[in-house]
């Protein structure tokens, strides 16, 4: 593949299972793309320099922070933001534990803090508060101190880990 | 902000990179991860003509364990080597290191190669790397490769021995040896940001090789005898290391890190007896 600097290439990838399409100069950031190109301006953007953690979004399921990636790399990929937590009407038991336990305030690192929780809980369904502090470290919150966050992560954990047991239970009678 | 333009090539094999790297000249630059590079270009501290994405280069992706080194290809991420499910048998120091890199959301892009390429001087694997004294190979025009040790690879701050018209392929890990205890250690101001001082030590029976990073201007290893007067030597290292004051310590306190996580590191590491115990209840544990 070959973009020259001053061409705007095609780029088409899996955003929340849509296959979407705009058009991106190589030195088009994926947070920008898909904010001014695709209008899915549930990413933020932060630093733009890969500290802050803001702009976290999943790329072929792995967190990645979108400022640090350029649009054409993300080509034939799938992307998933926050956007795709949500359902029609409801939050996700993620969101619904972020607004109990007053895990933000402003709201601002929030997008990308959940996608990294996404992200984390499906590797670490049983995680202890160390790990959950680990994975946030990769985040700035410069509202709520982490202690909130950290409830409510702990609190989906232990909630998805029930279900899960209360379905196996169901299963074997 | 927003990086300048450049041209993006992303070539599917090492050797159209290659001929892509040696075409470009002094006007390209290399990026895998960009975990580094890609903050350097959006602050515009480096202004590339051409950037060549050697990130999707597939037969740069592999961890390969032969006779006395751990094979990693270049474009393997963090991530994946922090999976390998033999890591920590096989490369002790580098799987307590590893997780001090950056954070999970950045080692699922940062990669091996690309760590060591970039050479910041407070990196953790180029400090095992030159511990452990591994290799880089580095590939250029019609398939000619070198092996450089990492000892001699690190030459200043994000400065390398990798030629212009170089490649870097893979990164070689000795095995782990009989007898020999590994430890990691590092103090940083939240765990993941860089390190004010790393320490890495390869412990054998009446030796230590202990590396240094945050420091110097790159990974320094000395060979440390453990019959002399540790106490001594560790100071002796701490201030043969021209540590400088600067946001986040002051060279006092680097020195004092140097000669404590030194110490603890070292004594603190099982001996050679106790190992042997401990690896024999582990064997009898798992039968």
């Amino acid at each position: 593949m070959h973009v020259r600097g001053d061409e705007r290439h095609r780029v088409t990838f899996r955003l929340n299972g849509r296959e979407r399409s705009g058009r991106a100069e190589p030195r088009m950031q994926l947070c920008d793309f898909l904010r001014h190109e695709l209008g899915a301006t549930g990413t933020h953007v932060g630093c733009e320099h890969g500290v802050c953690g803001a702009c976290t979004v999943l790329v072929d399921g792995r967190a990645t922070r979108s400022c640090l990636m350029l649009a054409v790399q993300a080509d034939g990929r799938s992307v998933e933001t926050v956007e795709s937590l949500a359902g029609d009407e409801e939050m996700n038991d993620l969101q619904r534990a972020f607004r109990e336990h007053h895990a933000l305030q402003c709201g601002f690192c929030t997008a990308g803090i959940l996608m990294s929780c996404h992200e984390f809980l499906g590797r670490v369904p049983d995680p202890s508060e160390a790990q959950v502090r680990d994975m946030l470290s990769g985040h700035l919150c410069r509202c709520t101190g982490y202690t909130g966050i950290v409830r409510a992560v702990l609190e989906v954990a232990r909630a998805r880990q029930q279900a899960n047991r209360r379905e196996n239970d169901a299963c074997s009678i | 902000m927003k990086p300048c333009a450049f041209d993006y090539y992303r070539p599917q094999t090492r050797r159209e990179a290659i001929d892509r790297l040696i075409e470009s000249g002094d006007d390209a630059r290399l990026v895998a991860g960009g975990q580094s590079l890609m903050a350097v270009l959006n602050m515009r501290l480096a202004q590339p003509r051409i950037l060549i994405d050697v990130g999707a280069i597939d037969e740069l992706r592999y961890i390969e364990r032969r006779d006395d080194h751990l094979a990693i290809g270049a474009a393997t991420t963090q991530a994946e080597l922090l999976e390998y499910a033999a890591l920590a048998d096989e490369l002790p120091l580098v799987a307590q290191a590893l997780p001090w890199v950056g954070h999970f959301q950045t080692r699922n892009r940062g990669t091996v190669g690309g760590s060591i390429a970039h050479a910041d001087p407070s990196a953790e694997l180029p400090l095992c790397l030159a511990t452990l004294g591994g290799e880089v190979v580095l590939e250029t025009r019609r398939g000619k490769s070198r092996r450089v040790a990492g000892a001699d690879f690190f030459q200043g701050v994000l400065t390398t021995a990798r030629r212009p018209d170089e490649l870097i392929t893979e990164v070689r890990f000795p095995l782990k040896r009989e007898g020999h205890a590994y430890r990691f250690r590092e103090v940083a101001m939240r765990h993941g940001d860089f390190a004010i001082v790393a320490l890495a030590a390869d412990i054998g029976e009446s030796e230590v090789r202990l590396g240094v990073g945050g420091v110097a201007d790159r990974p320094v290893v000395r060979t440390l005898s453990l019959e002399g007067d540790l106490d001594d030597a560790l100071n002796h290292l701490a201030w043969s290391l021209g540590a400088q004051d600067d946001v986040h310590a002051s060279a006092a306190y680097r020195r004092h890190l140097v000669r404590e996580l030194g110490r603890r590191l070292i004594v603190e590491a099982p001996t050679f007896e106790q190992q042997a115990v401990e690896e024999s209840a582990d064997a009898r544990a798992r039968r």
